[in-house]
């Protein structure tokens, strides 16, 4: 696995050279990566101080994105906000991808009543559409940080399953986990060692997608006012918070739009970039 | 006369995004006069597809046509627009690919599909197009040319499909044909069937054609002209005959060395067996039946046994059993009925119930090896699993063992840390091979271990093989389609029909050169008739033997008969339509499932042995 991780590495830092999509999707994506981890540390003010008289204030050198419905400074809100955003979104993304791969390898590898009972639970939960599922979460345990990675993993979770499981019955149909079971592998190595390196690349594409997907169910949800609550607010919330900065033209609603834009497109171009091989040739 | 084709100094190399430019053809002259067919002959990886290829103008990713000129009657191919080219492609231009049956779309009917470059390039209409199909059936031999079109391409057989990709290309009447590899994709006995339609229309319509292939016997039987290719370079480009008798390129005399297979059999046969004499084969099959579907037997009543050191050689055509037999020796399929003994100890129907050294003991060596190597492994992460696995090997232990293994199969230490993409086909097998050996088995059962290789590489491979047999004592089960390969490596060869033991017999005496040859069955002489032979006219005489067939009534439904029949050339009425055959042993150890006198044959009656005599069929079944 390390190896493929490096090899991976090596490949994405390749891919740079070659496209300009990708070197802007890992700028912005590795720049809210670092912003999720000293964004609060950074930030001018206290995201919940009241600093300016002004609400709806517009750009100024003393708040560089203007400032909110109640005179907080936006640049340090949106820092502040950084790791709701990011950090609920990727654990809720790590867990729902390793759930769905595992279970869709267990699937794929175990054919007959396993394989049936794990496909049609997850069926089950696909057929439920992720936004009702979190509003009917928060309904009934109220919102709370843990509660929206258990609601996220658990909506987003079918979705990978089925990716994974497809690949994986691909690569089991091939001669060489044949000669696995022959060798008389168990059924664990057969999967982890055997099966996951050759499917490894669509899993990293999925989970990419997948993050998108998370981060604006998230957002929606704090649009809502069912994230994360108030005083502390994602990127979400802040837009609900200042939308009538709307009707002002005012920057505090556009600035976390923007927020999730850029990292929205950012994780999706650096997405894009790992599809393709290095050495694969465009045609004439 | 003037000659349809010439090509001058044409180049073509690949262009990597990076670096310099790789040739791949390498300045080819040729030119090619009307009604002449003219065969490109060599490896893979010599060129052959690509030139031809060009001659459309057409290049596969990441080659381009670097140099030279393309004339084909009036047409410049290299200078002209893609729009232009479009214009000759299907219809100046036609081309056969290897494969009919990923050319054809399963969605639409044949008929449609047939005229449908006719009605592209407008040389007629709908109505006759179909017309002139229906009469190119006819020529081709197709079973039902009035109806055959309304079929899909599903419904008609591998063979049938390969002669309606020739009805799709000769619609337009072409000036010229591209034929690529088109029969190699089949068993030798519908190949006859194939080459003889296309020699047929080839010849009536004088069509001019190119030939592509690896099978020098079977371009013997097409063309006129042998262009003999290595490494994007002509080697020879002479007369068919000239080619065959007096070659005069070293490259052609190598190549003509090592696809006569009736050279003197190497230490496979002669050999005695070494391992001690046990009473207990090594391997033994008893009654071996397989279903895949409820009550539709795909394998019936084999019995087979490999003692120590022996070579078993499993030949059939597709869809015989062949490797359905072998993957339930494994343990890969289940049986409906039968036993199978390691060492006289009964092993288990299912992989699960098998213990870990029964495994061991039996290792099988995979068709692809493509498929057969994990890709994102290294090739020393292949070898040492099994080394770990079994012998519980560690760290400089498996260092050693891998790299011993390797000096085995005879590649370098060096490649342990590339992975399996990295390596070229026979490399590939090699290491398959090698990753079997890593277990120490007693026998090995190779799947068509050789068939995806060129003909020196998997001889070289056989040659391997044969040594390690030696060295290590291994018994191997050794399944192919080609006869030339198991006769000569092996001990015993079992021919399957239809999953039905019809024969088995010394290798040694399926030989194909001349001799003495023993009374065989009929299916077994089929295919020992259908392999090419290296002169020209064999195609005729070959075809002539094969194609008529006695008459005999209806057969009663419902009766469980020789399999055989339909085809069978020596079938007698009365009898095979009406009751099983029986096994006949004689006394050189051959078994043959026919009903046919075979002491007559032999003129040694009392070298035969009936078994079980024939019964009645309506007996044992009501």
């Amino acid at each position: 696995m390390k190896t493929a991780a490096a090899s991976l590495f090596v490949q994405i830092t390749s891919n740079f050279t070659r496209s300009l999509g990708a070197a802007i999707g890992f700028i912005l994506v590795s720049f809210w990566l670092l912003m999720a981890v000293i964004g609060p540390f950074i930030s001018p003010y206290d995201a919940n101080a009241f600093v300016s008289y002004d609400v709806f204030g517009p750009m100024s050198a003393e708040f560089p994105l203007g400032s909110d419905y109640l005179g907080r400074d936006i640049l340090s809100r949106i820092l502040h906000g950084t790791p709701y955003t990011i950090g609920v979104a990727l654990i809720a993304t790590v867990s729902a991808c390793v759930a769905g791969v595992v279970s869709g390898l267990i699937a794929a590898a175990n054919s007959g009543w396993v394989d049936a009972t794990i496909s049609r639970t997850q069926d089950a939960l696909i057929s439920i559409p992720s936004k009702m599922f979190a509003l009917i979460m928060v309904a009934s345990f109220g919102s709370s940080v843990p509660l929206l990675i258990a609601t996220a993993a658990i909506a987003y979770m079918p979705g990978s399953f089925r990716i994974a499981r497809s690949l994986a019955v691909n690569v089991m149909t091939l001669d060489f986990i044949q000669v696995a079971r022959l060798r008389g592998e168990s059924t664990p190595y057969i999967i982890f060692r055997e099966v996951l390196p050759n499917m490894f690349r669509p899993v990293l594409t999925d989970f990419g997608l997948r993050f998108v997907f998370i981060v604006l169910l998230l957002s929606s949800m704090s649009f809502l006012g069912l994230g994360i609550q108030p005083p502390e607010a994602d990127w979400g919330s802040l837009v609900r918070e200042n939308i009538l900065a709307l009707g002002e033209g005012a920057p505090a609603v556009i600035a976390p739009a923007v927020a999730i834009a850029t990292l929205t497109i950012g994780v999706n171009l650096l997405i894009d970039s790992l599809g393709v091989k290095p050495d694969q040739d465009k045609g004439h | 006369m003037e000659n349809l084709v010439d090509v001058k100094g044409l180049k073509v190399a690949v262009r990597p995004k990076k670096g310099v430019e790789i040739p791949i053809v390498k300045s080819v002259d040729f030119s090619l006069k009307k009604g002449e067919v003219l065969a490109l002959i060599g490896e893979s990886g010599s060129g052959k597809t690509t030139i031809a290829l060009s001659l459309m103008g057409y290049a596969r990713q990441g080659c381009h046509i670097v140099g030279g000129s393309i004339r084909v009657g009036e047409h410049d191919i290299l200078s002209m627009s893609s729009g232009k080219l479009l214009k000759v492609r299907g219809r100046t231009i036609s081309y056969i690919a290897q494969s009919a049956a990923a050319a054809f779309n399963p969605a639409r009917t044949i008929m449609d599909q047939v005229i449908e470059s006719a009605l592209i390039h407008k040389t007629s209409s709908r109505h006759q197009a179909e017309k002139k199909a229906v009469k190119l059936f006819h020529e081709l031999a197709l079973p039902d040319p009035e109806h055959i079109g309304e079929r899909y391409p599903h419904q008609v057989s591998g063979g049938q499909l390969q002669r309606l990709m020739a009805a799709m290309a000769l619609i337009t009447d072409p000036d010229l044909v591209i034929l690529d590899e088109p029969t190699t994709a089949l068993d030798v006995t519908t190949q006859i069937e194939v080459l003889n339609a296309f020699k047929k229309v080839v010849r009536e319509r004088n069509t001019t054609a190119i030939y592509v292939s690896h099978d020098l016997a079977v371009v013997a039987q097409m063309a006129d002209r042998i262009i003999v290719l290595k490494d994007g370079e002509v080697q020879e480009n002479s007369t068919t005959q000239e080619i065959l008798i007096a070659p005069k390129h070293e490259y052609t005399a190598s190549l003509l060395k090592a696809m006569r297979h009736d050279r003197p059999s190497r230490d496979w046969n002669t050999e005695k067996r070494l391992g001690e004499k046990k009473d207990t084969p090594l391997l033994e099959v008893k009654h071996l039946e397989v279903e895949f579907v409820k009550g539709i037997p795909v394998l019936h009543d084999i019995d087979l046994k490999i003692e120590r050191g022996q070579t078993i050689g499993v030949i059939g055509e597709s869809g015989s059993g062949k490797t359905t037999f072998a993957r339930s020796i494994v343990g890969l399929n289940s049986r409906s009925k039968g036993d199978i003994f390691l060492d006289g100890e009964p092993l288990s129907d299912t992989l699960d119930g098998r213990t870990k050294e029964q495994l061991r003991r039996i290792q099988y060596v995979f068709q692809n090896a493509d498929t057969a190597l994990n890709p994102k492994l290294t090739i020393g992460a292949i070898l040492a699993r099994p080394l770990a696995f079994y012998h519980g090997m560690k760290g400089q232990q498996v260092e050693e063992r891998v790299a011993e293994l390797l000096s085995l199969v005879q590649l370098p230490v060096s490649i342990s840390d590339r992975r399996p993409t990295e390596l070229s086909g026979g490399q590939k097998q090699r290491i398959n091979l090698a990753r079997a050996l890593a277990a120490e088995p007693d026998v090995i059962l190779c799947d068509e271990v050789t068939s995806a290789l060129d003909t020196v590489v998997g001889a070289a491979i056989l040659e391997l093989m044969s040594d390690l047999r030696k060295t290590l004592n291994l018994s191997y089960l050794f399944i192919s389609h080609d006869i030339r390969t198991v006769q000569s490596i092996c001990d015993e060869v079992v021919v399957l029909y239809s999953g039905a033991k019809v024969e088995q017999a010394a290798g040694a005496s399926f030989s194909l050169a001349g001799g003495e040859r023993l009374p065989r069955h009929p299916y077994t002489d089929l295919l020992i008739n259908s392999v090419p032979e290296m002169r020209q006219g064999w195609l005729e005489t070959a075809h002539q033997s094969c194609s008529s067939l006695p008459i005999i009534d209806a057969t009663p439904a419902d009766e469980s008969l020789c399999r055989f029949l339909s085809r069978c050339s020596k079938r007698i009425n009365g009898t095979c339509n009406q009751t099983e055959p029986s096994k006949l042993s004689m006394a050189n150890g051959q078994h043959i499932l026919c009903h046919l006198e075979y002491a007559d044959i032999s003129g040694a009656n009392e070298n035969v042995v009936n078994h079980a005599s024939a019964k009645p069929a309506l007996e044992s079944y009501q």
